[in-house]
């Protein structure tokens, strides 16, 4: 698998060989390589400039994508702003047929789907990398690691099924009967067991981000450099305290950027959610209630909406979600930046 | 979004049409008279008659030198495709409203092809006859309002059964569906509760219970829920063999849907009515045998969209196809129109050619062999 996740771009390696392209000689370090090379692109060989031209279009190509797809959206979805904006980011009734689209149900769920798959997946990831890195014999890690990477290649439909035919069955006979009798207490674990729920939706989604957030921490676990270990033992340090202590705060920007990306991938899973969460317009009070995402609204509603408005209110919800995945994404930047200056003022 | 992607589907369509026509037609042509050169349909939409329009287009390809490419996009998907005159011909299990065609500035004309019935199924191991459910009682359980199932209400239609004081646990289409609608329709026929509220639609707000996604989704939560109960488009329900309500009709009689039982429902609608408008619905239809929740299903054609010959291959086509696809249908699990419908859909069908052409049409009314 190659998980190679925007946020982790500038990674913190300090160690790496510098690169051999930004030698002292060179005139400016942001200049494109070939003007680097020899410092006199405009009159540099033909065969040069050619494959500046080419790379510089294919930079500018996933941009352009971006902005054409945000326009088409918008254009798209500017009737539902202007008719019902506020309906759509408050309102908490979807009633097709009588044109009343709140989307604040959906967009609660999605983030509390999100969130939930997030708070379970993140320590087993974590765990595993850890294990797969720090702790297990050399004989086990790169089954582990495959194994792990492997959940990745399942298609997410399958999930769907799975957790259809046996967790949502699963979690109705057993799990939940027995939250509600010892944790019934809490508002969170109460109402009608049904099954597809708010729960099945999160379990679901923590299995399908694990490799996501494993892989990575287990790249950013190899990348700590031996010195930091070798240092921390030399001290007197446990396994547990060089893990706790002197791989785990080095490694830690990269370890947030791996969680959101987890976190990017829960909000926009669609096939394998809709299967479970159960489909309901409605905020849920409890882990038992039905919910909606809003990448399911656009699934189930899309192929059959035949009003201008409802199509109109249904882009207005894919723009939404672009929306909110880029606040996930640029709040994930900021994390690991502030991350990183933290470690750099200690 | 969709004038990015029609070209290339089009053109994909178009690619394939051509390959396999270049292998069949040696050995075809000499079926029925060539009057030309290959004609090629393109036609979108509802995705409950597309496995028997695809053996009906097989058929008649086989038959003729007429080819139709078929893309089961979804109702909605069809009539927004016939508006946009992308396609030849749509496919729709939810008619247009007046507007919707008054606002298209040009007909548009309902034609019916099969009958579709939505089934109710249920999950109560107990009991040992299918249970009888009349349409307020349903409507009132899927408002909510009945919750438990030794309700008096259910108990007073199935005297002979004792019935489990368990929660009645709803499971709806959650993705916009022409089953939805049927079921809606027939919900808002028989329940002034249900028309005041959810009403009519491919997507509603469902009161109560949860949404699986597809006919699969629904019978799977059925099945596994003891206790729930869901609509399900009926040959799928057959196909699963899955319990079914019998549904009492506005005769009173208990009835199955099965498919004599479907097929009095278009039977029994007033004639006039469909002579005057294909759309015309059959919910809680009248006749003593009909099964209540029946709908046609249709083929959308704009004749000033796609010109006269066109036209006059499709109108081709479904003579064909409602005199002989009728067996086709049936072996699929569909229920064919009864004769005396699809006499009076073939009558109408004559009529059928674009407003510009009509003037002269009289004096050339040429078909296509």
């Amino acid at each position: 698998m190659s998980v190679t996740p925007a946020v982790l771009a500038p990674k913190n390696t300090p160690q790496s060989p510098p690169s051999p392209l930004s030698s002292p000689s060179s005139p400016s370090e942001d200049a494109p390589a070939w003007v680097r090379t020899n410092g006199r692109a405009a009159s540099g060989p033909l065969s040069d400039r050619v494959y500046g031209a080419v790379i510089t279009a294919c930079a500018l190509f996933i941009p352009l994508l971006l902005v054409l797809l945000a326009i088409v959206i918008v254009r798209a979805a500017w009737p539902a702003v202007q008719s019902s904006g506020g309906d759509l980011l408050f309102g908490r009734t979807w009633d097709v047929a009588h044109g009343k689209y709140g989307a604040l149900p959906a967009m609660v769920g999605t983030l509390l789907s999100s969130l939930l798959a997030l708070i379970i997946a993140t320590p087993l990831a974590l765990g595993v990398a850890i294990f797969s890195s720090e702790l297990a014999p050399q004989r086990l890690r790169a089954p582990v690691a495959f194994l792990v990477d492997l959940l990745a290649a399942i298609p997410s439909v399958v999930y769907g099924l799975w957790g259809l035919v046996v967790l949502v069955p699963l979690l109705r006979r057993y799990v939940m009967p027995l939250l509600e009798g010892t944790l019934g207490a809490l508002p969170l674990f109460r109402g009608p067991a049904y099954g597809p729920s708010l729960l099945a939706a999160g379990l679901v989604l923590a299995i399908m981000i694990l490799p996501y957030i494993a892989s990575v921490a287990r790249e950013v676990l190899a990348a700590v450099p031996r010195a930091q270990r070798e240092a921390a033992l030399a001290l007197g340090a446990t396994r547990f305290e060089v893990i706790r202590d002197a791989v785990l705060p080095y490694a830690r920007s990269g370890l947030v950027g791996g969680v959101m990306l987890g976190l990017g991938r829960a909000l926009g899973e669609t096939m394998a959610v809709t299967m479970v969460i159960g489909n309901r317009h409605a905020i849920p009070s409890s882990l038992f209630d039905p919910a909606y995402t809003m990448a399911s609204l656009l699934a189930n509603e899309f192929g059959e909406a035949s009003s201008d408005s409802h199509l109109a209110a249904l882009m207005a919800v894919a723009g939404l979600l672009l929306v909110i995945t880029l606040i996930v994404n640029v709040l994930a930047r900021w994390l690991v930046w502030r991350v990183r200056r933290l470690e750099g003022a200690q | 979004m969709r004038g990015t992607h029609w070209p290339i589907a089009v053109a994909l369509l178009a690619t394939l049409a051509a390959c396999r026509g270049a292998g069949e037609r040696a050995g075809s042509t000499d079926s029925l008279p060539p009057s030309g050169t290959r004609v090629d349909l393109t036609g979108a939409g509802a995705t409950f008659p597309y496995p028997l329009y695809s053996r009906w287009f097989n058929e008649y390809a086989t038959k003729t030198n007429v080819r139709i490419n078929y893309q089961s996009i979804g109702s909605g998907g069809g009539i927004r495709q016939v508006l946009a005159r992308t396609v030849d011909f749509g496919a729709t299990d939810v008619p247009m409203s007046d507007a919707e065609i008054a606002a298209s500035g040009m007909p548009i004309e309902h034609v019916p092809t099969v009958l579709g019935a939505v089934a109710i199924t249920y999950n109560l191991p107990t009991l040992k006859r299918p249970l009888n459910l009349a349409g307020d009682v349903i409507a009132d359980i899927f408002l909510g309002r009945i919750t438990k199932w030794n309700d008096p209400r259910i108990a007073a239609l199935n005297p002979t059964e004792s019935l489990p004081d368990s929660d009645i646990l709803v499971v709806h289409r959650a993705d916009g569906s022409g089953t939805s609608y049927i079921f809606s329709d027939y919900l808002a026929e028989v329940s002034p509760a249900w028309a005041a509220g959810p009403g009519r639609g491919k997507d509603v707000l469902w009161p109560a219970g949860i949404g699986g996604k597809g006919n699969e989704g629904v019978a799977g939560q059925v099945k596994q829920m003891v206790g729930a109960i869901g609509y399900l488009e009926v040959v799928y329900a057959r196909q699963n063999r899955l319990p079914t309500v019998h549904i009492r009709n506005r005769a009173g009689r208990f009835v199955a849907p099965m498919p004599f039982e479907v097929a009095s429902a278009a039977t029994s609608v007033d004639g006039d009515t469909v002579k005057r408008d294909l759309r015309a619905s059959l919910v809680n239809a009248p006749s003593p045998h009909a099964y209540p929740i029946v709908s046609f299903t249709w083929m959308l054609i704009a004749p000033d969209a796609i010109g006269r010959v066109k036209t006059q291959q499709l109108v081709e086509f479904l003579r064909w196809a409602l005199a002989d696809g009728g067996d086709m249908a049936s072996a699929l699990g569909y229920v064919a129109l009864p004769t005396e419908t699809s006499a009076r859909v073939l009558a109408r069908l004559d009529a059928l050619t674009p407003s510009a052409a009509r003037d002269s049409a009289s004096a050339a009314p040429k078909r296509v062999p």
